[in-house]
């Protein structure tokens, strides 16, 4: 650990600090809240990998969160199965199932891949519903909350926040090794220019059907999350609209930005809230509002907007690193 | 075989409609790239519009071409004030502002309309017309001759004037074309203009089919999006064609394939598209884009 990341990681721990003491200060709801911002994130972090680190364009993230949610849902419902083990399943469940459609996703570049996946978006409600035996048509499934286990005093809520903030951390630090090493790279160099990475030695079309199965992991998890969270789960909460608030998320937080996440899941969950509280007569009309502002004030994102900040605060020291830098960091293919 | 014939008829008449809306988006994304996912409702806006000018007492026609009219001045407006200061920012910057359009128009449009829907008229006559034994809807027909023509009209202007040409130029290679004279930034800003006058005809012909509500152009935008990608993002004729291809498909897999129905005949009509995507990853005529390394 060398002196230039320690101001980071103190950084690291004291906001990790401040999550864990939120439980004792807010109420269960505003807690829940927060859950939900951590399960977003991840999502965010998982749709990032595909669309800001590797340059593959997802309409259909949605899907995904779909799948890992009714795993963890009806092998909790059928076959009792405890959700701390449903977690993990729904995300080994969802790397083979996008690594799958990563695969003939290869054919497709931008537009078209985006349609591709948005039209995975727009099926998985109806299939859903199709197979009723299984998922309970429309109706959904109805769970309960896990309680704290070991005798700890804790509240469903409180418990679950806290099994959503180790989930988070553990999948962020994996996440963050995973891009800032040589396999990151190959990920990030082939989003620059596919063909030179592949005269490199990068195989291409392995490196992004895997970026794809593990992106769909990270969100499949991030939907197992949500049904134990939220204790319900029915085909019309996965509908476009997820996918697309997905990518309004990784976007406005900053593609290619692991941070990014977190401000990303922030914003959609509170923003339209807010918007809310400002117009209840047309509360889109303000979230809208509030989307085009933020990209017109930081067009790369709330990480990119923070990190030109702070370059222009430490200019002197790091001039000509920052210049080079953020267009590069900040950068996205189509 | 007389319902085969009625079914294309109505299919071609439905598929007018995505053609005009994904000639608008192909406009706007062969020259800037960008994906307008604001279009469907700003189609849907200027059709309120319309139906505002008729309850004010407007004549069918007159309403329409002064909507015609608003909608063009509209799209440039929106151009120069939303999108002009995004212009350099990153693709998927641009397009996160358009979402932000669409939620913002959808949501004043439920404000000021309100959400219930609300009969549009049509201005053909109610009564079908029969040849031979196959039974024609008149407003199916019409619709598909608007559609006809506005393509014509478009396709002259295009092909025949210095204005058409500029703004081809424009799209297609900026650097040059501005530095033989060509005011860049305001071609762009007719094509939106253009491109919302498209969706308007859009609008207002499929209203009297679906009824005017905030969510008219919901599906619409979805089957332009992908008839759009079936012809090929990059080529305005196959993006018309591919809305064709896509409103018969729909229509005749709705009709004759049985366990599909009218549910699953959505997903159904995106599965082929994906499959010719597959076979044909750039659309029927969309053309590679060689890149230099």
């Amino acid at each position: 650990m060398s002196a230039r990341h320690l101001p980071r990681l103190i950084g690291l721990l004291a906001l990790l600090l401040a999550a864990c003491a939120l439980p004792f200060v807010l109420s269960n709801f505003r807690l829940f809240q927060f859950s939900q911002v951590y399960i977003y994130a991840i999502a965010i972090l998982g749709l990032n990998m595909l669309t800001g680190y590797n340059g593959q364009f997802s309409l259909g993230h949605g899907a995904f969160y779909a799948v890992g949610a009714y795993v963890s849902a009806i092998m909790m419902d059928r076959w009792n199965v405890p959700y701390g083990w449903t977690i993990p399943v729904a995300g080994v469940l969802c790397l083979i199932v996008g690594f799958l459609f990563g695969l003939p996703a290869l054919r497709l570049e931008g537009l078209y891949l985006a349609l591709a996946t948005f039209s995975l978006a727009l099926a998985v409600p109806q299939i859903l519903k199709y197979f009723e035996h299984w998922t309970g048509g429309s109706q959904g499934i109805v769970l309960s909350k896990p309680s704290a286990p070991f005798g700890l005093r804790l509240n469903p809520d409180q418990w679950l926040y806290f099994v959503t903030l180790g989930v988070l951390v553990l999948l962020f630090w994996l996440g963050a090794n995973l891009l800032r090493g040589r396999v990151g790279r190959a990920i990030v160099a082939i989003r620059d220019n596919h063909i030179a990475a592949e005269a490199m030695g990068i195989n291409t079309a392995l490196y992004k059907s895997l970026v794809f199965g593990v992106s769909a992991a990270y969100t499949g998890v991030a939907g197992a999350l949500s049904a134990c969270v939220i204790a319900y789960v029915a085909p019309d909460s996965f509908n476009v609209f997820l996918s697309v608030t997905l990518l309004i998320g990784s976007v406005i937080g900053g593609l290619a930005s692991i941070s990014g996440a977190v401000f990303g899941a922030l914003f959609i969950q509170f923003v339209p809230n807010w918007a809310q509280d400002i117009s209840k007569a047309a509360p889109w009309a303000i979230f809208g509002v509030f989307l085009i502002g933020f990209m017109y004030l930081m067009p790369f994102g709330i990480a990119g907007g923070i990190r030109l900040l702070w370059i222009r605060a430490t200019r002197s020291r790091v001039q000509q690193e920052g210049r080079s830098a953020v267009p590069s960091q900040a950068h996205t293919t189509t | 075989m007389d319902i085969f014939i009625q079914q294309v008829v109505s299919g071609l008449a439905t598929g007018g409609i995505y053609a005009s809306l994904a000639l608008a988006l192909v406009m706007i994304y062969q020259a800037t790239d960008v994906v307008n996912f604001a279009q469907g409702e700003l189609a849907m806006f200027a059709t309120y519009i319309c139906w505002s000018l008729i309850n004010a007492g407007m004549p069918y026609w007159a309403a329409f071409l002064t909507t015609l009219a608003i909608a063009f001045v509209g799209g440039v407006v929106i151009e120069r004030v939303v999108i002009r200061p995004v212009e350099n920012a990153p693709i998927l910057s641009i397009v996160m502002v358009t979402l932000g359009l669409l939620v913002i128009c959808n949501s004043v449009a439920g404000w000021i309309w309100t959400y219930l829907q609300k009969p549009f008229p049509s201005p053909f006559s109610p009564n079908p017309f029969k040849v031979g034994n196959v039974v024609f809807g008149a407003h199916d027909v019409g619709q598909i001759q608007v559609t006809l023509l506005v393509l014509l009209c478009i396709y002259l202007f295009f092909r025949f004037t210095p204005l058409g040409l500029a703004m081809r130029a424009a799209a297609h290679n900026p650097v040059s074309s501005r530095l033989v004279g060509i005011r860049v930034g305001w071609m762009l800003a007719l094509g939106w203009g253009l491109a919302a006058v498209f969706g308007a005809v859009a609008g207002m012909m499929v209203a009297p089919v679906l009824t005017l509500e905030p969510n008219l152009m919901g599906g619409v935008q979805i089957y332009a999006f992908a008839a759009a990608t079936l012809g090929g993002f990059t080529s305005p004729g196959g993006a018309v064609l591919g809305g064709f291809i896509v409103g018969v498909v729909e229509n005749l897999v709705g009709t004759y394939v049985s366990f599909i129905g009218t549910e699953l005949k959505f997903t159904v009509a995106l599965a082929m598209i994906i499959v010719v995507l597959l076979v044909k990853p750039t659309g029927l005529f969309g053309s590679t884009v060689v890149k230099r390394v």
